[in-house]
Parts: structure tokens; sequence; C-alpha cells
């Protein structure tokens, strides 16, 4: 039998989840086509709000990979649009020529932003925040500019808002309501949010609307229809979405404010269907995730022939992604005649609550700074419950009883990759498992934004009852429950000295732990007891293993250490000739101003480094890396400091520490920081008469500014106090955290305190100095090693 | 229908490093061969079948291999991929005789 055609349009959320579902249920009937707009495989929209927060990385949203596509035959268009449907001859025709014909259609095309019509709103430094490329922008603008306004005070805007917070902007958020996200909050709930949006550092401009947007050719400010004004590098425009329908209006599908679909989610084409935000069922538009998900599994069903009955609408609620604040809303959350409402309000605790019902049945519910009941209260109002049954409920969890217990086995627990109940419990039953981080292995719940964590740690002590422990810790990985603070406690106190030794005296779960544990441990242990500790190279990850860096065909980077980035003709010559002789793929400068020699063989690295006899630049490591440096007082005509020879005396002194993660620092002579030591982990700015300290900057996915440490006269107190602050980092922080993220768990005011106390900094110090006592130039070793080279460079060739 | 299989030597039991891998190139294949901390030997494909990592660099703990380049977990025993990911590596059996570490692969 000849397979069907079909063609998506659409490569988002709705579309592919439609897709997913049809390949669930007949893998093998359709010839699949997608045409996508945007150039990227399926991607998670919901999640884009994180990565503009720094929480996530692109790659990581991504949904389905390129190879998915490929797993399941499915021709997929990125980059194409469609133009023009031809639905008397069942054809589709894109911008790029193409002409696939089809036996059912589904139009997934989304919504897009909605922009206001204001005056200046073409101007350089105006955007919606709907796709990846919107995201790329503002993270964009945020190197170059100092103050965004966002319009619009709901879900979109502030999560915008926050993100450009943390991209180190001045945020005001312009909104048209009183209150904030008043769709969704009461007024109490979102004064309460507003409160707390206010204490991390947004500014809200409310009841404002704005008339203009002001600049020549980039934006400068805003001027409101009252007369006020106020100025901005970057806008950001949130004010909400509308259905995409152009092309099923143009093909002659039905529209109304989106594309009107009965409970089958078909048109009023035969054969062509619609899904998601572009779709109009039953009068509603949605522009959230579960909904979408509902009409892609009405719409498999029906494509697929099941008999099945049908989309029914859905009861909306939603969360804002923003960290430390929980707002839960859900259902229909305004007061009126016929409603009656139960309100809990604690001012003491900053928690808010109502739940609002109408002839005995509730209807919505509204939920500020603890959210845990949220999906709860979802299902009920789902299932259109009695209040009795709620209150009932309730004191049942007051018993202990959980929220979960009252779910049903399909209601779907993690949003971003719709996980139910029911998977869930099956896996901890089968699968004996024991932990959120182990549910999180087996299922995918809680892969994604992790708002669902709580319901997965309920769902386990619900399913294992006494034998589960709900952790509120962190443990250090699923082999133990354990912190990362109790096992460097442990090591101490029982005085333990091997990986193993560790995991057997701790009672690990596994037997010799993961490749998250093993690494973390071996540092540990080397941190606590430097001089006995023997390094364990098979807990080491490769790069670090074998002192240089994987690359993705598994050939090796090789960087050879360049003091400050300073280097010479003879050296420059060694490098060449080595380049040349073992035909590297790549000479490359890296971003901390050294040299990197690409695509060199594993057999061939002992080789390279005896030719090239330098020392190793330690870039594939979790130590420190490269000082970078500016040219300083020596050439350059504002150098104030000698920050070259500054960079050079703290790279010498700190080669080959190890931290808990790499380590990056830059000196610069003056205020105009060319070594950009604004984002190094440990920044060095020389003035006039004075160093400027700074710690604790990123430059990478989570752009974070240095904050300064301390002001010193000399160098020699520059590397004091450097080297006070990793080594205080190295006792402190967990493996693979990076100072970014500890300075800003700590405070700075704490590492302030520490290291500026006379007696401490010294004792800091000297710990500092037997660490860097135990160094040795690793290439050299190697090199020195018979056994070594054997046993980890050393391909075996058998006849 | 039977599969005619020859044992390639190796090389010595000590050789092997313990808890690491080795490559080791079989005619036209790359075989990851690892001596567990248990004292066995094992032996399988050396490419993730995510995207091709050399899984001899993996770090090895108990009966799984950890990919260098994006952690996919695989047994060593089976060749299955672990959850959340999925699919498998060719397994190769290997054999000790007189202290010489052998692998058997399939006759072309």
């Amino acid at each position: 039998m000849e397979k069907k055609k079909l063609v998506l349009i659409g490569n988002g959320m709705a579309g592919i989840r439609t897709i997913e579902e049809i390949l669930k249920l007949l893998p093998d009937q359709f010839d699949i086509t997608v045409f996508g707009k945007e150039p990227y495989p399926n991607y998670n929209r919901i999640q884009l709000s994180k990565v503009l927060q720094g929480d996530t990385e692109i790659k990581d949203i991504t949904l389905n990979e390129w190879q998915w596509y490929e797993d399941n035959g499915i021709l997929l268009y990125p980059g194409e649009t469609v133009t023009k449907v031809d639905k008397d001859n069942k054809k589709v025709y894109t911008d790029k020529g193409k002409e696939t014909p089809y036996d059912h259609l589904i139009i997934a095309t989304g919504s897009n932003p909605f922009m206001l019509p204001l005056p200046g709103a073409d101007k350089e430094g105006v955007t919606a925040f709907r796709d990846i490329e919107d995201c790329e922008k503002m993270i964009d603008a945020s190197k170059n500019f100092k103050r965004a306004a966002v319009i619009g005070g709901g879900l979109l805007g502030l999560e915008a808002a926050r993100g450009l917070l943390n991209l180190g902007m001045e945020v005001d958020v312009i909104h048209l309501a009183d209150y904030l996200m008043e769709r969704q909050l009461d007024r109490p709930a979102g004064e309460l949010l507003q409160k707390e949006l206010e204490s991390q550092g947004m500014n809200f401009y409310l009841e404002k609307q704005t008339a203009e947007i002001t600049g020549k050719k980039r934006v400068t400010g805003l001027k409101f229809k009252d007369g006020g004004a106020i100025p901005a590098d970057l806008v950001v425009m949130a004010v909400g979405i509308k259905p995409n329908v152009s092309l099923a209006q143009e093909s002659g599908v039905e529209v109304n404010r989106g594309v009107v679909v009965n409970d089958h989610m078909e048109t009023s084409v035969p054969n062509i269907y619609a899904v998601g935000e572009c779709a109009e069922h039953k009068g509603m538009v949605y522009g959230l995730v579960a909904p979408l998900y509902e009409q892609g599994q009405a719409l498999a069903k029906h494509i697929c022939g099941m008999n099945h009955q049908g989309y029914k609408g859905s009861v909306l609620s939603t969360q804002l992604k923003v960290s430390g604040v929980d707002v839960f809303s859900t259902g229909l959350i305004n007061e009126t005649a016929e409603t009656k409402s139960i309100k809990v309000f604690d001012e003491w605790q900053n928690t808010y609550k109502k739940i609002l019902v109408k002839d005995d049945k509730l209807t919505g519910a509204v939920l500020f700074g603890n959210t845990t009941e949220g999906t709860k209260l979802k299902s009920l109002i789902t299932k259109g419950a009695n209040v009795e049954e709620y209150l009932e409920s309730q004191q049942g969890a007051d018993d202990g009883e959980s929220i979960v217990a009252s779910m049903s086995d399909d209601e779907v627990i993690c949003g971003c990759n719709g996980v139910s109940k029911g998977t869930i419990v099956d896996a901890i039953k089968a699968e004996g498992l024991s932990s959120v981080e182990e549910v999180k292995g087996a299922t995918n719940a809680s892969r994604s934004c992790g708002t669902c964590k709580n319901l997965v740690s309920e769902l386990l002590t619900d399913t294992l009852g006494d034998e589960y422990e709900a952790d509120t810790k962190e443990s250090i990985c699923a082999c133990t429950d354990l912190t990362r603070d109790e096992v460097v406690i442990e090591i101490k106190e029982k005085g333990l000295t091997h990986t193993k030794e560790v995991m057997n005296v701790l009672e690990w779960k596994t037997e010799e732990g993961c490749s998250k544990c093993k690494p973390a441990l071996n540092y540990y242990l080397g941190m606590i007891n430097p001089k006995e500790h023997e390094d364990e190279r098979e807990s080491r990850f490769v790069n670090e293993r074998l002192h240089a860096n994987i690359q993705k065909d598994g050939t090796y980077s090789v960087v050879p250490r360049m003091y400050g980035g300073v280097t010479n003709a003879e050296d420059l010559r060694t490098i060449a000739d080595v380049a040349e002789k073992y035909e590297v793929g790549m000479i490359k400068l890296t971003g901390g101003q050294r040299i990197d020699l690409l695509g060199v063989k594993k057999e061939d690295l002992p080789n390279v480094w005896k030719d090239l006899g330098m020392p190793s630049g330690y870039a594939y490591g979790k130590s420190v890396r490269t000082v970078k440096t500016c040219v300083g007082a020596e050439f350059c005509r504002f150098g104030t400091q000698d920050s070259t020879g500054m960079g050079i005396q703290l790279e010498k002194k700190f080669e080959g520490l190890n931290t808990p993660h790499k380590v990056k620092m830059g000196v610069s002579a003056c205020p105009r920081n060319c070594a950009e030591g604004g984002i190094k982990d440990v920044g060095v700015v020389g003035l006039d008469g004075v160093w400027e300290v700074y710690v604790g900057g990123n430059g990478g996915t989570e752009l974070r500014k240095a904050e300064l440490l301390v002001k010193v006269k000399s160098q020699e107190e520059v590397l004091e106090y450097t080297a006070a602050f990793l080594q205080y980092y190295r006792e402190n922080a967990s493996y693979l955290e990076r100072t970014s993220h500890y300075v800003e768990r700590v405070g700075i005011e704490h590492i302030q305190e520490i290291v500026s106390d006379d007696q401490l900094r010294k004792e800091l110090n000297d710990r500092m100095d037997e660490a860097l006592g135990i160094y040795k130039e690793p290439w050299n070793e190697v090199l020195e090693s018979e056994t070594t080279l054997k046993d980890l460079y050393e391909k075996v060739a058998t006849k | 229908m039977e599969q005619t299989v020859r044992k390639v030597f190796i090389g010595n039991y000590e050789d092997l490093p313990v808890s690491l891998g080795k490559a080791v190139v079989v005619e036209d294949k790359e075989i990851a061969v690892f001596r567990l901390s248990n004292g066995n030997i094992k032996a399988i494909e050396n490419k993730c079948p995510h995207k091709g990592g050399v899984l001899s660099e993996g770090i090895v703990s108990g009966e799984h291999v950890f990919c260098p380049l994006h952690d996919w977990k695989i047994n060593v025993t089976d060749g299955l991929v672990q959850a959340p990911d999925e699919g498998c590596v060719q397994t190769y059996k290997t054999s000790i005789e007189d202290n010489q570490v052998y692998v058997e692969v399939p006759e072309k």
C-alpha cells in the first residue's frame, strides 16, 4: 500500500508534537514533510526566557535534533516558507519554488508577536521576544547598551525583563494596566509580584501608554501619552501575540481570529487541519503549551483513524519562569457577582492564595509565593470538582497526604517533555528509582525547566512511602544523597584518600560512581590533601588525563604555555615547524591570547610536545588557564601600570593549579580594560598608583560582571589577594562551579570579609603555596614515563 | 546460520591499564578494550552511536563507560546505551589465555 503524504507547515512545538503522536500510533504509514520558517530543528519556545536569563543554552532547548528527523524518515525543510496552498489539487508551494503534494495537510504556523504600531517602532533597537533571533538580538544589545524598556507587564514581558537584568541592563517595564499580569493574577497577587520584582531591580511604570519611540536611527527613549518620557537603548515589545493565519486565509480556509477548527482540529477545507497557536477552537485561541499538546494528541488520533472523542478545550494555567518568584494561575480568576472565593493572605511568609468558586464548583486559582498546590488545583478545576472535594483533600494534605495522590495517571507532570504521572510511577516501580535525579534520567521529567521537580519528588514519596526521604538538598550526583559539603567533611574526618574508598565508606549507590562524581571526588581529595593525594588518572576527564583537548572527530588540540600572552620569534618559529611537521588541521588564536594547534592525532601528542619543548598551556583543564594582558605602560600611551609583567607573574605563580572549574584572568593597565577583566574569574586593572582586583566575572553563557574585591598598592598584594581568593574558592566551591556562580551564591561581601582578615589571608596563602608546591609540568612528565606513554597514548594495531 | 569468528591477540593482560580503555585496531575496525576494576576484559565498538565519540577515552565506572563527547552512558557488556538516551554499540567476546588477551571478531 502506498504511504499517505503528510505535510506539516510549521516546525514548532504544536506541529512536531502532533507528528510525534502520529509516529507513536502508526510509525510507518506516512511520508512526512515538514516546512519550518526558522533555520533550527524543533525547539522549546517556552524555554527561551530561560536562555535569555542565562540558565540554559540554546542547544539545551532543542526538543528534536536533526537526527530525529532523519531517524524517522521525515523530510525537513528548515528556513523555507510555504507561500501557497492549492486546496483543489492538494499541493503546497514554497518561497524556494518547491511544489509538494499532500493527502493530509497540517497548518501549525503558530503566532506572531504583536507589535504596537507606534511611531518609531521600526527603529534600530526595537525587538519582539518570540524566537531565537530575538533572544540573540537582546543578548547582543546588552553588550553595548545599558538601558532597556520592556513594553508589557505580562508573563512574557516580565520574563524578558528578568533576562535583561541578568544581562546587566537597567530595566524599565511599561504596563498599561494598574497591576502586573492582570490577565492571570488579581490585584493582591499582582502587587506582591511587583514588590518582589522591584526588589530584584526592575523599575515599573504602571498605567502608562507609550505614544512614541524616539531616536534618530537607533532608539533613544520612549514618550508616554501623558507627556512623560524615559531614555532607552533597547525596546522590547511583549504585549501579546496574534495567530499567524495569513497563509490559511489566502488559501481559502475559514479564519476568524485563528484558523477555525472543530473538535478533530479539522478546518473548513477537507484534509486540512490546524493545531497550536494559529488554531481557534470554540472561540478560543491558546498561547500556552499544554493545550497545544492536547490538540496534537487529538489530531494525531484523527489522522490515524483512531476512535477518539476529540479535543474539548483546555483549562489554562500559567507559571512565571523567573527565579525567586513563584506565581501560578489557573482557570477563571475574575470575581463576579456569582463567584465566591477562598482567600489566604499570609503577610508574614509573603504568600497569597485565592481559589474561586462558582455554584459550589472550583473555577480558578491564583497562588503567589507557594505554588505546590498548583497542579492539584488545576486537576480539580479541569474535572469540575466540588469545593468540598478540595477542602477535604486539603485536610488530607495537612495530615501528610500528598497532592499528587489525587491526580489521575494520564495527567501530565512535566509539561516541557510531556511526561505523565503514570509514566513516572511506572518507571519508579519498574526500575527501582529513588531520587529525582534518577527519575530525570529514566523518564526525561524535569529535565528542562525544572518547575515540576517538587511534584516528581512527591511522586517518589507517594510511590515509595517511607523508603524515600524527600531531599531538598543537592547531592553530588545520582550516585549519592550526600551534598558536596557533607562529602568534604567526611573525607576530612575519616581521612579518606581514594575515590573508591569514599564511595565505599559513604555507601555510594553505584559501585564505582559515574562521570560526575568520580572527577569531583578526585578533586576534593586533592584539594584537602594536596601532598598525600595520588591523582587518579582514571577519574579524570579525557582532556585532563591526556593533557590536550578532545575535538569532535577524536583528534586533539594543543596549546603551549605563553606567559601573559607574550611570545618571541624563536617560539613562533618552533610552533610553525611543529604545525607543519604534524600537519595540524588549523592554527588558531584562542580567546585567551594563546596559539591553539588543532587536529593532532592522539598518538602524535607526545612527539608534538617534545618538539615544541614548551610547558603545557592547560587550555584543557579545570585549572588556571590563561592570564590575558593588555600592552601596558611599556608601550601603550594610556597604560599606567606594567600589566604584561603583572600578568606573567600571575600566570607563573598559579600555573597548573587545580580548581573547581576553569579559571581565567585578565590584567589591564588602565580603565579602558583592554584585557576585559570585567568578565574574567579574576580581573586586575592597574590605575595610577593603585591596582583593582575584580572577581567572579564570566563572559560565557551566563554573562556576569566581575565585582571589586579589593584595591591595593603593590604587585605583591595583587598576588596575595588573588591567591587568597582562589584558595577560598578552591576550598568552598562545588566541583564544576565557576567563580561567577560561587561569588553570586556566597556574596562578594562575605569573600571580602574573609580575604581582608590578615590572619585568614595568610592561612589561605599558606595552603595555596602547599597546593602549588606539588606542581609538575604534565607534558614533560608524560614524556619521561614510558608506562604513561604506553598506557595512555599508544593505539594497539593488530595483525 | 553459523558465524565463524577469528580470535585476535591484542596484548598481554598486564599491559592493559586498569579502569581505562584502550583503542585497538583490528582490520578496518576500531575496538575499545576495557580492563574493568573487577579484572574482566570487555570489548566494544570504539564509537558512540550518538556522534561517534571515542569510547576508549571515556570515564569507566563499573560496567559502564561515559562517552567523552556528550556523556552518553554505555554498558560495556551488552553494548546498550542507558536511558534516557537510546541505542547500542557492537560488542565483542574476549578471552584470556596464559595472560594473553584475545578479542573475537567475525570472519569476513
